[in-house]
């Protein structure tokens, strides 16, 4: 049925799925305009902040030790899969990073499939931001309104960090040429293993917030790796305004076709990425040169 | 990457193969591979093949081959199981060439980028066809039920009826498959067309450079791939008797890829190898070890370490092993990787190798003849500096012309215009009074304008005859062909120009080196020579004494006197001494503009030359 509240309330379902989306993207922009690999462990990633958030919410019972749980865990995994792993791979050719994050990431879903089965779980969120909340022209879920709270304080927050710190400059520096920033003194390396944890850090701090939304398995990063490689192929590999422009397109695009027919949802949104290939092959806010 | 030479088209692989193929079900049932196991991995060795010759000869990586696999299957399952279709073999070549069809059309979505932007491309794209096929199609397709049904083939002889049935009547159809693309793979590797393929994966740069259309190599070997991944869908549907959706599931791609690692990239028999690794390991892990689901968790790290360490996969590690313990025989090899050569090319006598000897085409210089190349009134402006500012330049034929200035005078850019690198902001450039504004590198080389890099841009991973090869085949072949089950060899005067061009620049002792064992001078000749090999009527030479030791310096100018003969050229050069040396006429630029031009003693005597170098020197 195609009535006005119904369309409002999907606009709403779009806006939560896009802000989301923008979450993941940016956190896999960052890490591939700075250290130039392309993380396919990230949905993994993302999957992985459901889990670690869950856990730490069947021990202690409050949403809020589950995010920043969730978050930090993955943040802790990011530094050491960077460390241990990718830093080996800066020189390597692009394809060997692709296969080696993809490697990264299968393993992830079988450790967690192990130690947790294939069912799904779900999280709760503290009574205050749970119900439903009448906004006078729809009534709509209350988490979902403080999911795009959430995500907009924390697109916030990496937007600061970015432009705003000793530490963005560098990135934004080492973004343009890691070897010139190397080359003045500053350890671009340490900066480099700080942006994949902080990249990290955003897809899993996105998983433990969706876990309300939708339940927790241990694919659930695949698809929603798929839908965040359209993202920033739409906005411009490696631009961060691009990722949340994209996500958003993405998340409006997703969900109001899926009010006339589910089905053709995702085959719009590979329609509206090709429309941009053709149009701007760099996508909507992608710098022209990068690969 | 496995050492390869032009014209590796030896016939014992396949009978080796065949062998293998014929052997494998007295052996391997006895190490618990059932004849279901073994079909099941030449179906993947098949898959793998085509995604091989994308990733591991040309350098793609696609993540959405499942796509392919799924169309060519269902296909294939739909004509057998909904119109009535008999024919097992057609119907099977029919999904073969619905999968290339739509390997074509989505290839020339995905090729609009390259590196990471084409592998998410091809992610994004294939988990599209995984939703068509669920929900759209599902008329056609039997959605999340797949298409129960499929038949096996049967042949009839004349004298007699073979029913090809589950078990080994059916191995052996399938090996009969796998082996007719093996076949078909090596034979495109052996061609020219597998030659441009490698070399879009060394330096997809150079490959357009010397003259080839890169694109349209990149589109048919992604459609090639397509078509092996379509035939290979098709028979599993066959071999399950059912096509399972699963097929076009984003885990199918991902397994061709780990299981083509694993076995080794580049060797077309990686893909057969991974396959068996990885569903014995799934059977023995599961059933043998009881450890359930864990096969896959340890598959994923068995990935993960063979990319940290063993980049080759498992057969490039046997080579290295084999390899390692030949170089220990001979300490003659340096080289670890090196494989015994199979038939090469008949080496160059070291007669027709020396300097001087009759160059390639071009015939006898017309001194001071017509017009070759003339830029009219051309400017390049990069924001607001002005690089180069209405430059009129004319080289007639048969004139060596050198091009000098100081540091960021605009020469570079002015090269890059020639060759069609960088479009200019405003004019035009006429060669052979032909309008190439605009043309770009491939077309311009084709034409016979090309030049030679100031840093070097060889192909690193092969031998010196197979770049000189490269580029000669650019020329002989024109920028696209599908020659694709014809030798190198027997490409038309394309052997007799590699030694000739292999004798001028006086690398025939070193043909069958890897660019990555030469000397710098050596791989700087190599630079002129790839130019040379595609016999340009005029040739650019970028710097091409730069960082030369001053032994190599003179054996390169030696190099340019004796290849001057015949040929139209253009040097830039920061060595004045040499420069004077060589050019006939000698135009200097200075800030985007032409200073002069005028005879070397003209230069020499002008008072504004002498400024524009010695004032430049006092200011700075």
């Amino acid at each position: 049925m195609l009535t006005w509240a119904n369309l409002v309330s999907q606009m709403f379902n779009g806006l939560v799925l896009g802000a989301l989306l923008a979450l993941i993207s940016s956190g896999l922009t960052i890490i591939y305009g700075t250290l130039g690999v392309l993380n396919l462990a990230h949905g993994a990633l993302f999957m992985l902040g459901g889990y670690a958030g869950w856990l730490t919410f069947d021990y202690t019972g409050s949403y809020i030790a589950a995010v920043a749980g969730g978050a930090l865990f993955v943040l802790l995994v990011g530094i050491v899969i960077e460390r241990g792993i990718i830093r080996f791979f800066y020189d390597r050719p692009h394809e060997d990073q692709i296969l080696v994050t993809f490697g990264i990431g299968i393993v992830i879903v079988e450790l967690v499939r192990l130690s947790f089965g294939s069912l799904s779980l779900s999280v709760t969120p503290p009574s205050l931001i749970s119900g439903i909340t009448n906004l006078g022209f729809v009534i709509y879920p209350t988490y979902r309104l403080a999911v795009v709270a959430i995500v907009a304080v924390a697109l916030l927050a990496l937007y600061l960090v970015l432009y705003r710190t000793r530490l963005g400059m560098i990135v934004r520096a080492g973004i343009e040429d890691a070897g010139m920033v190397d080359a003045l003194g500053i350890n671009v390396y340490r900066v480099f293993m700080v942006v994949f944890g902080i990249g990290a850090m955003a897809a899993g701090f996105a998983g433990i917030v969706n876990a309300p939304v939708a339940p927790i398995t241990p694919d659930v990063g695949t698809e929603i790796l798929v839908q965040t490689f359209v993202v920033v192929v739409i906005g411009g590999v490696g631009s961060f305004p691009g990722a949340i422009l994209g996500g958003l397109i993405a998340g409006e695009i997703l969900s109001l076709t899926s009010m006339i027919n589910p089905a053709y949802s995702q085959v719009m949104l590979f329609a509206v990425m090709t429309l941009v290939l053709v149009v701007s092959p760099h996508g909507l806010l992608g710098v022209r040169g990068r690969q | 990457m496995a050492r390869r030479t032009i014209a590796s088209r030896a016939w014992w692989p396949d009978v080796v193969t065949a062998l293998g193929l014929f052997v494998a079900p007295y052996v391997l049932p006895a190490l618990g591979f059932s004849p279901d196991t073994m079909s099941r991995i030449l179906i993947f060795g098949l898959f793998g093949i085509g995604f091989d010759l994308l990733f591991g000869f040309t350098g793609m990586l696609s993540f959405g081959q499942s796509a392919f696999f799924g169309t060519g299957g269902f296909a294939a399952a739909y004509l057998l199981t909904q119109t009535g279709m008999t024919s097992v073999i057609l119907a099977l070549v029919i999904g073969t060439v619905v999968a290339a069809i739509v390997g074509v059309g989505v290839g020339l979505i995905a090729l609009r980028r390259t590196g990471i932007y084409f592998a998410m491309i091809t992610v994004a794209i294939a988990e599209v066809f995984y939703f068509l096929d669920m929900s759209p199609l599902s008329a056609f397709t039997g959605g999340e039920n797949g298409l129960p049904g499929v038949p096996s083939p049967t042949f009839y002889l004349g004298f007699a009826t073979i029913h090809i049935e589950a078990g080994w009547s059916m191995y052996a159809f399938l090996a009969v498959c796998f082996l007719i693309g093996m076949v078909l793979a090596r034979r495109i590797i052996a061609s020219p067309v597998g030659l441009v393929l490698v070399a879009i994966r060394d330096n997809q740069l150079r490959a357009a450079a010397v003259g080839h259309h890169v694109d349209r190599y990149k589109l048919l070997v992604f459609t090639i791939a397509a078509a092996y991944a379509g035939m290979a869908g098709g028979l599993l549907g066959v071999l399950q008797s059912y096509m399972p959706p699963d097929a076009f599931a984003f885990d199918t791609s991902g397994q061709l890829v780990m299981q083509t690692v694993i076995g080794g990239l580049g060797t077309l028999f990686g893909p057969l190898v991974g396959a068996a690794v990885w569903l014995y390991l799934r059977d023995f892990l599961q059933s043998t070890l009881a450890l359930g689901a864990a096969w896959k968790l340890a598959l994923g790290i068995v990935f993960v370490l063979l990319v940290c360490f063993l980049r080759r996969g498992i057969i490039g590690g046997f080579a290295d092993l084999a390899g390692y313990f030949r170089s220990r025989g001979s300490s003659a090899a340096p080289d670890g990787e090196r494989e015994p050569e199979s038939a090469g090319m008949a080496p160059t006598s070291a007669g027709a190798a020396a300097v001087g000897e009759p160059v390639p085409e071009p015939a006898e210089p017309i001194e001071h003849g017509d017009p070759i190349l003339r830029t009219e009134n051309i400017s390049k402006r990069y924001g607001g500096l002005l690089a180069n500012d209405s430059i009129d330049f004319t080289v007639r034929e048969g004139e060596l012309r050198g091009i000098i200035g100081p540091n960021g005078a605009g020469k570079s850019t002015f090269f890059k215009m020639l060759t069609c690198e960088v479009a200019p902001s405003s004019g035009r450039i006429l060669f052979h009074d032909q309008d190439i504004t605009g043309f770009g590198v491939t077309r311009v080389a084709q034409l016979g304008l090309t030049k030679s890099y100031q840093v070097n841009q060889l192909f690193n991973r092969l031998t010196v005859r197979d770049n000189l090869a490269i580029a000669a085949a650019a020329e002989r072949r024109g920028p696209f062909r599908m020659d694709l089950l014809r030798s190198v060899r027997r490409v038309d005067g394309l052997q007799a120009r590699v030694d000739e061009t292999l004798g001028l620049v006086n690398l025939a002792h070193r043909a069958d080196a890897l660019v990555s064992e030469l000397a710098y001078g050596e791989k700087r000749r190599l630079e002129i020579g790839l130019a040379l090999a595609t016999a340009p009527s005029l040739l650019l030479l970028d710097e091409p004494l730069a960082g030369m030791s001053p032994q190599e310096r003179v054996e390169t100018i030696r190099l340019l006197r004796s290849i001057r003969k015949g040929r139209t050229m253009v040097v830039i050069d920061h060595d004045m001494d040499a420069i004077f040396n060589l050019a006939e006429r000698i135009t200097v630029l200075q800030e985007g503009r032409v200073l002069v031009e005028g005879t070397p003693q003209e230069i020499r005597d002008n008072t504004a030359v002498q400024e524009a170098y010695l004032g430049g020197m006092e200011e700075a």
